[in-house]
């Protein structure tokens, strides 16, 4: 139970600083000829309640800097903290924690498992967090009803249009009330429209609940939602914008 | 926790449920094959045992001849008499009963019924040695054993084939060429342990039997019972020295008799069952192995398949040792099915064939559990190397898995 103590810990800090911040975060994958230098000393930090979208083209360090975020990784070089907490000297159960209680994933491909209904797809976050029946149960029909499926509860992914299962998957990420969500290309897969209600109920989360959310993208009228954007090539962030504005396609 | 995991598990099995029995028809046949042979052995041990006590405790047979031998005389040695009896009667310390003993195969008529039946020539005594009882009627007298009269006592079958319809005490039978009045009835013994019927038998004293049937003095066997507190082995050796006494056997010569103990023959049967059974059983035991690899087969094509859900179980905070007791759990509990089915299966099997072969139906509780027991280990066993490597994929990699 240190593990879930180590959590609660981290849960209970009121940090002043920043909720994540990258000092200096290069990843290197590879050795000697191979070597791939993913991220080159990467400098970045993300208040509680900030709206973030990346850009850059693939091979741009992007995608790894999100696994970092997420908690999947580690720098090989400098320090990602979360919460004001080195993630780096955490063993990989410790992380299992961090992303068990503060992350929410969301990916391009929905990522929900198959033949399992709506609301079976929310309870598992929260059957590891050993969550008794009932309160998951009430936990994840509000997530649902959040994202406007309280009425597809029994339906499995294969039921569900690619707008439902997205919504579906932000559910699970939003069930339990993390800290800060991860968006990897959620509207990848999706039309135009269907892409921006989803930008619509991610915008909906971070201003009603200051849930903090990063977002990958490639398009720049997804990314406009955003309140900031990072433009990232080559291991770096080449341009920071902060848009001022209301996100043109917002209402 | 755990009941999740269970659940989890379940539902995994039950979704795939065609693949899931074939996964585990190893288990199922190595199972209940194993249960099916230590089953029946356990019923033919069984079986042995109660045979022998049929035949009367604390029985020791003396036979002419000088190997170990189950019955008949050999043509070589010499045959026993009647005055070998009397010594015997007289010498023994410790003996409930004594009955020579000779049977033949020969012709019974009844009326119209004619059958071939074993005749069977010995004393009133036998009813003690033998635990023979008579349900009408009455055993031989000493003056009618004296005498050699032509009496008999029929056994069951005889009577309920033979004589249907008719009062068998006083009626007359024919055997071989004697005709003799029916004294008693043998109360019914059933199948012998290798086949035919103990009832198809005629009982005559055996004066009357080396007369009028085989016409000669000789006694096949001479059966013993030994008292209840008696040493049997002390009373082998003591009919030992009268017979080789009788016999004039030097010191260091072999006894051209035998002098066997039914329970130590019963013991080296059961234990050669035991062995038998171990040996098969082990035979069985080796198609769970093989059950307990298509286990692991199919757990290791389940975890690349599902590669994906477990990024995904990562991704959402799964600790590495949850994915990996997710799978243990639910190869344990394939195999574990498959072992109660193999188990239920088995224990059918066994007695449908039991009454078939002619062996009691032996439940084994120990026998069950520990083949439930077995069936589960193996599917923890061969199921830790796909659920290690289920638990140790990397979740980026897993997530971005097609």
């Amino acid at each position: 139970m240190s593990k879930q103590g180590s959590a609660s810990a981290l849960m209970a800090e009121q940090s002043p600083g920043p909720l994540v911040a990258f000092e200096n975060v290069s990843k290197i994958y590879g050795k000697g000829d191979a070597e791939v230098r993913a991220l080159n000393g990467v400098n970045l930090q993300i208040n509680a309640g900030e709206f973030v979208a990346v850009m850059g083209p693939s091979g741009s360090g992007k995608s790894t800097a999100m696994n970092i975020l997420g908690c999947l990784d580690k720098p090989t070089s400098g320090r990602y903290l979360f919460k004001g907490v080195d993630v780096g000297g955490l063993a990989s159960d410790q992380l299992a924690m961090l992303r068990r209680h503060f992350l929410g994933f969301v990916f391009q491909g929905f990522n929900l498992l198959a033949r399992t209904t709506a609301l079976e797809n929310l309870e598992l976050p929260l059957i590891y967090q050993r969550i008794e029946k009932a309160r998951r149960r009430a936990m994840a029909l509000e997530a649902l009803e959040t994202v406007g499926l309280a009425d597809r509860a029994d339906h499995t992914p294969a039921e569900l249009s690619g707008g439902q299962q997205q919504r579906v998957a932000i559910a699970r990420a939003i069930v339990t009330k993390p800290s800060l969500l991860l968006a990897d290309e959620p509207t990848g897969n999706l039309d135009s429209a269907r892409s921006h209600e989803i930008m619509q109920l991610l915008t909906r989360l971070n201003r009603e609940r200051g849930l903090t959310v990063v977002l990958v993208t490639h398009e720049d009228d997804i990314a406009a939602y955003a309140g900031r954007r990072l433009d990232f090539r080559d291991g770096r962030i080449v341009r920071e914008t902060r848009n001022t504005g209301k996100p043109s396609h917002a209402q | 926790m755990l009941s999740n995991t269970l659940l989890m598990a379940l539902r995994e099995i039950q979704r795939n449920v065609l693949r899931s029995g074939l996964t585990v028809l190893g288990i199922i046949i190595g199972v209940a094959a194993v249960i099916v042979i230590v089953t029946l052995g356990a019923g033919t041990t069984r079986q042995v045992g109660s045979e022998i006590s049929k035949m009367g405790s604390n029985m020791i047979t003396l036979v002419p001849g000088g190997d170990m031998r189950m019955g008949g005389a050999s043509g070589a040695a010499p045959p026993f008499l009647a005055a070998d009896v009397e010594a015997l009667r007289r010498e023994l310390v410790g003996v409930s009963a004594i009955a020579p003993y000779a049977q033949r195969m020969d012709q019974v008529i009844v009326g119209n019924e004619n059958r071939r039946v074993n005749i069977v020539g010995t004393v009133a005594e036998i009813s003690v040695v033998r635990n023979w009882k008579v349900t009408d009627g009455r055993l031989f007298t000493l003056s009618e054993e004296r005498s050699g009269k032509a009496v008999c006592i029929i056994g069951a079958t005889i009577r309920k084939e033979m004589m249907a319809g008719m009062e068998p005490l006083g009626a007359t039978v024919r055997v071989g060429k004697l005709s003799c009045e029916v004294i008693g009835v043998l109360e019914p013994k059933g199948q012998a342990m290798f086949g035919g019927d103990q009832d198809a038998t005629v009982v005559l004293p055996i004066r009357t039997y080396q007369r009028r049937i085989v016409g000669n003095d000789r006694i096949a066997q001479i059966l013993i019972s030994g008292a209840d507190s008696a040493d049997l082995s002390d009373l082998k050796l003591q009919i030992t020295q009268v017979m080789r006494e009788r016999r004039n056997i030097a010191a260091g010569e072999r006894s051209n008799f035998s002098v066997i103990d039914m329970t130590e023959v019963a013991g080296v049967m059961q234990t050669t069952i035991g062995v038998m059974t171990t040996f098969l059983s082990a035979i069985a035991g080796v198609s769970l192995l093989v059950g307990g690899i298509g286990i692991m087969n199919i757990m290791l094509v389940s975890v690349t398949e599902r590669t994906r859900e477990i990024g995904i179980r990562l991704a959402i905070g799964a600790t590495e040792r949850e994915v990996m007791l997710q799978f243990l759990v639910e190869a344990a509990m394939l195999s574990a099915g498959g072992g109660l089915l193999g188990i239920t299966l088995g224990l059918i099997g066994a007695a449908s064939i039991a009454p078939a072969i002619n062996v009691p139906f032996v439940f084994q509780t120990s026998t069950v559990v520990q083949a439930f027991l077995f069936s589960a280990a193996v599917g923890v066993i061969f199921g830790f190397m796909p659920a290690r490597r289920a638990a140790r994929l990397n979740p980026i990699e897993a997530l971005r898995h097609e």
